[in-house]
């Protein structure tokens, strides 16, 4: 079997395993290209069906190549989709550095929206090579309540038994594509011809090679514009995909105390 | 960009990947290996090596290049490595995702965690500090986990001044402990991670040694082919109905399967032949279906030429074939309710004779218990002593029971089928491989009756009877809450379809248990039992051409689905609705009442699930329909759907 193929499997094994042992479930689509990896890799393993509601977590300053994207696709894949709004700045604590305060409105966002609709598990689209300490992070990762992340007591997880039974009150995070590169991700979009943001391609020496919110992230200097280009680009490059990410750079362990509060 | 370049990269998804994994004892210098060799490879992204100089600076530490992996700031700020991670690198010849894993007895499960996923393994020893306790656990470790490419490495040979004698005495004893325990390291290594000796460039300060670098080592791992020519074992891990399809889906976790192929499913010992492979986002053209083969590895969904029951964790593998060629491995899984299996053991408490534990074992879920612990594995001294109790991080031989027979394969012949994991509360908490030896299977013995028998066929025909009676048989299967009005819909129904010249006959729940099921009780073996007597009588009945109204709670969709499987066409689930509140007012026999005070345990709606319909043939809702109303309902219904026209082929 080749690489892609492999990961393949393994994804929908995932999606199946969760769909079979987990009450309440819902998909997060955070509509980037790993996220629209984990709808298509869905409709795979359910043939054709996406049997759980795909969720917008929705911070309202996303650019609007993705709204447009959004829109179309909820429809299109006819998916049972559910859009919540996140909580505004104001209400974030203070002390925290902009872009981190920023996020924080994400992890409340996702915790209501969790709480609201009573989700027992969460499938979210992170990846272990994009930064060290989702690096770190297991396929089904319980969540306590609050939706806190106790990094330091994780269960074992081996041979595809994953942790499928929890206590009433917490929930688990699903991350079906925990184990796939970004360079898995943009040779699977071309294989598949899974549709793809625009912002992703080169404009006027530019493009974006992870998308956030229009304010905090930036795009890289590339040419790239086919799918085989940002392909090629990606295997000579030594910049780190998240490097146009603000959040990422604030302080050495910003990112491990927002994970620890329930971000993705 | 040139076209040189182009073709490298069109090839990078098809590039080979393999995934190894660093192990040892703690602080022998895995991590500092793990930032070392992405340095001397130049595979750092850009920024990085600063990043960790600043924070070494920040501590007020030397550079430490364990900080590459150790991204928690705990483990920074401790210098230990607690959770395992993972990275990307790539030599010329291949990509690899190297994985770092913890070497603190503290952290064992984390270890296990990070290993059981590597093709091979890098196993670090201190060539000051020698062989220790974590090293052997370790090589023990991966043994059992299934990874067979081992090469050890023996790290801060700047230590020891690079000494040939201190590493032939490091590689001479752990090579004796390796080959008692059946591992075969492919190569010794002596490196220094901080100094860079040997990782990538060999180093003159070794030049006694003439082996392998450690990239060379890595790219001289073999990738290992799946398990595609062992029997098949396609673990069913779901049945999806979502529109006219029926698929049975799962990974083949061995051998190979096509269209077409006769197959049984254990322990259940029923037959079929697959009748098509599902696939999205277009199905698969007849053209390519003759050739379609399924590996292992393969995550795939089936159909069948006939409806039977298939539920999550029964093992699918090919009908015995006269001539089929398995190499001695079973064409089917054993089947028994014992076993004997290595075990290590993670639990919070500890493993003992007599405990209960739920094993997964592929997509199965079974209550096991422990019969006996047959002996401990000392890691330090590979000693075996006696005892009834495995602690945290022990590893052992036990026997473990069930009270029906399960489906096992022995890890020998099958590395992935034969092994489970054992749970303790909510997690996983140990892991295990099978061995069979001295076990009888008893497949043929389960079978043999059922092989014995044949159906005798009746003079009279279905239709026959159907033309006598005017019409067709079937059976209402009434389900619904305790105090939903299912009976007393079912007794209005049968009067009326009575008058109307129906042979009509009600199977009720309690009056089956004054006879027919006398001996069954109410745990969830039994309330089975009980609904699988009443579908088999229901069907013998419909079969004779009555309708048969069944009033029975049946909370669980999946022995509705059963009865309904059973009973195949003229089959309809009516929902009797009715809100837990109003059956709960309405209380007629008093058991709401009861349930509420504990009196009764498991009474379903209180303290035990009710699973409503999803796609029941008919919904009556009691709470806002009267008696009268919801009796002419499922009046309308049952003359529609059993009506019969006269037929011209009436001959008696
Ligand atoms: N002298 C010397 N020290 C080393 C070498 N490799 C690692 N160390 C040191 O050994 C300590 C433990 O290393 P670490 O990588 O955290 O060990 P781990 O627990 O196996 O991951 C650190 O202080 C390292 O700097 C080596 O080759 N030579
Ligand atoms: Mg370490």
């Amino acid at each position: 079997m080749s690489r892609l193929d492999d990961l393949e499997a393994q994804s929908i094994y995932i999606f199946r395993e969760a769909f079979n042992k987990i009450e309440n479930i819902a998909l997060l689509w955070s509509l980037g290209k790993d996220s629209n990896v984990m709808v298509w890799l869905a409709k795979k393993a359910f043939y054709g069906h996406v049997p759980f509601p795909v969720m917008h977590v929705d911070t309202e300053k996303k650019f609007k190549e993705m709204y447009e994207f959004r829109d179309r696709y909820a429809d299109e894949w006819n998916l049972n989709f559910i859009r919540e709004v996140c909580p505004p700045l104001e209400e974030m604590d203070d002390t925290l550095p902009p872009a981190a305060r920023s996020a924080a409105r994400k992890t409340v966002g996702l915790r209501d929206a969790t709480k609201k609709h009573g989700f027992n598990g969460l499938f979210a689209g992170i990846r272990r090579d994009e930064e060290a300490i989702r690096a770190k992070e297991r396929v089904f990762s319980p969540r306590g309540a609050e939706g806190k992340w106790d990094f330091k007591h994780q269960p074992p997880e081996f041979w595809d038994q994953y942790k499928t039974e929890f206590p009433e009150g917490t929930h688990i995070r699903i991350h079906p594509l925990l184990q796939w590169t970004e360079l898995d991700i943009w040779n699977y979009t071309h294989r598949e011809g899974i549709p793809i943001i625009p912002l992703y391609r080169s404009k006027n020496g530019l493009r974006y090679r992870s998308l956030g919110d229009e304010d905090i992230t930036n795009p890289v200097k590339s040419d790239a514009y086919t799918i085989e280009e940002i392909i090629a680009e990606l295997g000579s490059t030594k910049v780190s995909e998240r490097s146009g990410r603000a959040l990422d750079h604030e302080t050495e362990d910003a990112f491990e105390r927002l994970r620890a509060e329930g971000y993705l | 960009m040139n076209m040189q370049d182009n073709d490298i990269k069109a090839q990078s998804s098809a590039r080979e990947l393999l995934k190894v994994a660093i192990v040892g004892h703690v602080d022998h210098g895995k991590s500092t290996f793990v930032g070392r060799l992405f340095h001397d490879t130049d595979s750092l992204p850009e920024g990085k090596y600063e990043s960790i100089v600043a924070m070494c600076e920040k501590r007020g530490v030397e550079f430490e290049y364990a900080f590459l992996m150790d991204s928690f700031q705990a483990e920074r700020d401790q210098g230990i490595t607690i959770d395992t991670s993972q990275i990307w690198f790539n030599t010329e010849q291949r990509d690899y995702t190297i994985i770092d894993a913890p070497g603190h007895k503290e952290f064992l499960k984390n270890m296990v965690t990070g290993a059981a996923q590597s093709d091979a393994a890098l196993l670090m020893i201190d060539a000051l500090e020698g062989v220790q306790e974590q090293s052997r656990r370790h090589g023990y470790l991966l043994n059992l986990l299934g990874v067979s490419q081992i090469a050890v490495v023996v790290n801060k040979m700047d230590l020891v001044d690079y000494s040939q004698a201190r590493f032939d005495e490091i590689e001479a004893e752990y090579r004796a402990y390796l080959t008692s325990i059946g591992v075969n390291p492919t190569r010794f290594i002596p490196i220094s991670a901080r100094e860079g000796d040997n990782i990538v460039n060999p180093s003159d300060k070794l030049a006694w040694y003439k082996g392998l670098t450690v990239t060379e080592a890595l790219d001289d791992f073999k990738i290992l082919s799946a398990d595609d020519d062992l029997p098949l074992r396609l673990p069913v891990q779901d049945v999806y109905k979502f529109d006219d399809r029926r698929i049975i889906a799962g990974t083949i976790v061995s051998g190979q399967l096509r269209i077409g192929d006769k197959i049984t499913f254990s322990p259940s010992g029923k037959e079929a032949v697959v009748k098509n492979i599902e696939a999205w986002p277009r199905a698969y053209t007849d053209e390519e279906k003759q050739n379609l083969v399924l590996r292992a590895g393969q995550s795939v969904g089936i159909t069948l030429t006939e409806q039977i029951f298939v539920e999550r964790g029964d093992v699918i593998s090919h009908v015995e074939q006269a001539d089929a060629d398995s190499d001695g491995a079973l064409m089917a899984p054993h089947l028994g309710k014992e076993f004997t299996a290595k075990l290590f053991w993670l639990g919070e408490t500890p493993f003992e004779v007599g405990k209960n534990y739920k094993m997964k074992l592929g997509t199965a879920e079974i209550n096991v218990r422990v019969k006996q612990i047959n002996h401990i594995l000392d890691a330090e001294n590979l000693g075996q002593s006696k005892g009834d109790q495995l602690l945290r991080n022990q590893l052992g031989e036990v026997v473990l029971t069930s009270r029906h027979p399960i489906v096992l394969d022995d890890y020998r012949e099958f590395a992935k089928s034969g092994r489970f994991v054992l749970l303790e509360k909510f997690d996983i908490a140990g892991g295990g491989v099978i061995n069979l030896d001295g076990y009888e299977n008893t497949r043929e013995a389960l079978f043999a009756h059922q092989a014995n028998i044949t159906r005798v066929d009746h003079a009279v025909s279905l239709a026959e009877r159907e033309n006598y009676n005017g019409h067709k048989g079937g059976v209402l299967w009434l389900t619904g809450l305790s105090g939903a009005g299912k009976t007393t819909l079912a007794v209005s129904l049968e009067r009326k379809l009575f008058r109307k010249g129906l042979q009509v006959y009600i199977l009720d729940g309690d009056n089956l248990r004054h006879g027919l099921n006398n001996n069954l009780g109410f745990t969830d073996a039994d309330r089975r039992e009980n609904i699988r007597r009443a579908s088999e009588t229901a069907a013998l009945m419909a079969q004779a051409g009555f309708v048969v109204i069944v009033s029975l709670i049946s909370p669980f969709a999946e022995d509705r689905e059963k009865a309904a499987l059973t009973q195949g066409d003229g089959f309809y689930e009516i929902y009797v609705k009715a809100d837990l509140e109003t059956c709960e007012s309405r209380d007629p026999k008093g058991l709401y009442k009861k349930a509420r005070t504990g009196e009764i345990s498991d009474f379903t709606g209180i303290s035990s699930p009710y699973e409503a319909p999803e796609n029941a043939a008919l919904v009556i809702d009691t709470a806002k329909n009267s008696v009268e109303q919801g009796a002419n309902l499922l009046l309308e219904f049952a003359t529609e759907r059993f009506h019969r026209e006269f037929s011209a082929d009436y001959s008696i």
